[in-house]
């Protein structure tokens, strides 16, 4: 495939341990694989990205807290014993930073693009990076004794992550693991969209396939 | 009859609109803290609608405390901590809606206080009222000036300025 070119499959689902498939309905993992790293944003995502900050004002902000989605985020991070107001849902995250800075401030061409992503779709994304992935993606609980790489000590047992095959790779609206997440040396990106009750299949599909298209150029 | 009364009627309501499954979750069987833990979350999930309705009407006004707390996560919270969480978000809403009912209402006099003085500003020499003190945005101000200085002053002629506020532009 040629440097650039970007996978044509759809996204795959992620696994989710049984007893959070019980506990939580609806919590699910999409995600799809591009064949391209970061880089510098080009020009006409700039313009995007400034026209989306001219259409995102305070008073949106403001309501974004209780639109159907941004609001399923922050029940579920209650459920799940976060503060959605001291670690923000990535949608409300943005929006802070939109109205602390006047507008979205442009820093890769894969930033840009999950900025664009989160704020069109207000789905909770996040990127890896796909060679340092192993196997499939899925969520559960935190086995006794696990670290997050880069983290000092051991997470509690229980503690949501999202997972491959091997080990944990970042903590559920978390952390990234150290050395899992994009850096500039990075070939293949994995997209990921978390879901959770309330947030429609067809919104986590969506969101993986605006940022695919701007991924893809 | 024992039996008939610890078995379930009807099968467990799902949160957000999600089917029940019969006989439960994957044809596992729902104990009765599942069912506490579901019923939980779904309080939550009304007090935070009713908290971010409340955060949205309030604006812009500020200085009110919308934080309720971590209790630790990402993890599967027990049927304690979910109450915590549940007891923390009524703690909150009540706290954040007496607030509101108290700015309400102090906006509410100086609103009528600005009517009063608009009406008759030789009556509120001096008085200023800030945009902010009857709910509005902005950091403008309301003043009872006399017309023409030490002239208005001397003959009884006052008006009600409207200050702009800020030099700058608003973001």
């Amino acid at each position: 495939m040629s440097r650039g070119a970007v996978s044509r499959n759809a996204p795959q689902s992620g696994w989710i341990a049984g007893e959070l498939r019980e506990e939580f309905p609806g919590l699910g993992l999409r995600y799809v694989t591009v064949d391209r790293g970061s880089g510098r944003s080009p020009k006409e995502l700039r313009n995007r990205l400034r026209e989306l900050s001219g259409r995102f004002s305070g008073p949106q902000a403001i309501n974004l807290r209780h639109q159907t989605i941004p609001w399923a985020y922050r029940v579920f991070y209650r459920h799940i014993g976060l503060d959605p107001d001291e670690q923000r849902t990535p949608v409300e995250e943005l929006a802070l930073e939109r109205m602390k800075h006047g507008g979205f401030q442009s820093q890769s061409l894969l930033d840009d693009a999950l900025t664009i992503g989160i704020v069109e779709s207000r789905v909770a994304l996040r990127a890896f990076d796909a060679d340092k992935a192993d196997g499939e993606l899925g969520i559960r609980p935190s086995a006794e004794g696990e670290v997050l790489e880069g983290r000092p000590g051991p997470l509690p047992t229980g503690t949501l992550v999202i997972a491959d095959q091997v080990r944990p790779v970042a903590l559920l609206f978390g952390a990234t693991a150290a050395g899992r997440g994009v850096h500039p040396r990075t070939k293949r990106t994995i997209l990921c969209a978390v879901g959770v009750a309330g947030v429609p299949d067809l919104a986590l599909e969506e969101a993986l396939w605006l940022v695919t298209e701007i991924m893809r150029g | 009859m024992p039996e008939l009364r610890n078995r379930i009627e009807t099968p467990p309501r799902a949160p957000f609109d999600v089917p029940a499954l019969e006989g439960g979750y994957g044809g596992a069987t729902v104990t009765p803290e599942r069912l506490i833990r579901e019923d939980l979350r779904r309080q939550i999930a009304r007090l935070e609608r009713r908290l971010s309705e409340l955060f949205a009407s309030a604006f812009p006004r500020t200085g009110i405390e919308w934080r309720v707390g971590a209790v630790g996560g990402p993890r599967v919270l027990g049927v304690r901590d979910l109450e915590r969480v549940r007891d923390a978000l009524v703690v909150r809403l009540r706290e954040a809606e007496a607030e509101l009912d108290r700015r309400g209402e102090q906006e509410e006099a100086t609103r009528g206080l600005l009517e009063s003085m608009i009406a008759e500003p030789e009556r509120h020499r001096w008085v200023r009222v800030a945009r902010e003190d009857i709910g509005e945005r902005g950091c403008g101000h309301y003043h009872s000036r006399p017309r023409w200085g030490i002239l208005g002053m001397l003959l009884n002629w006052w008006r009600v300025r409207i200050s702009s506020g800020c030099p700058l532009a608003s973001g």
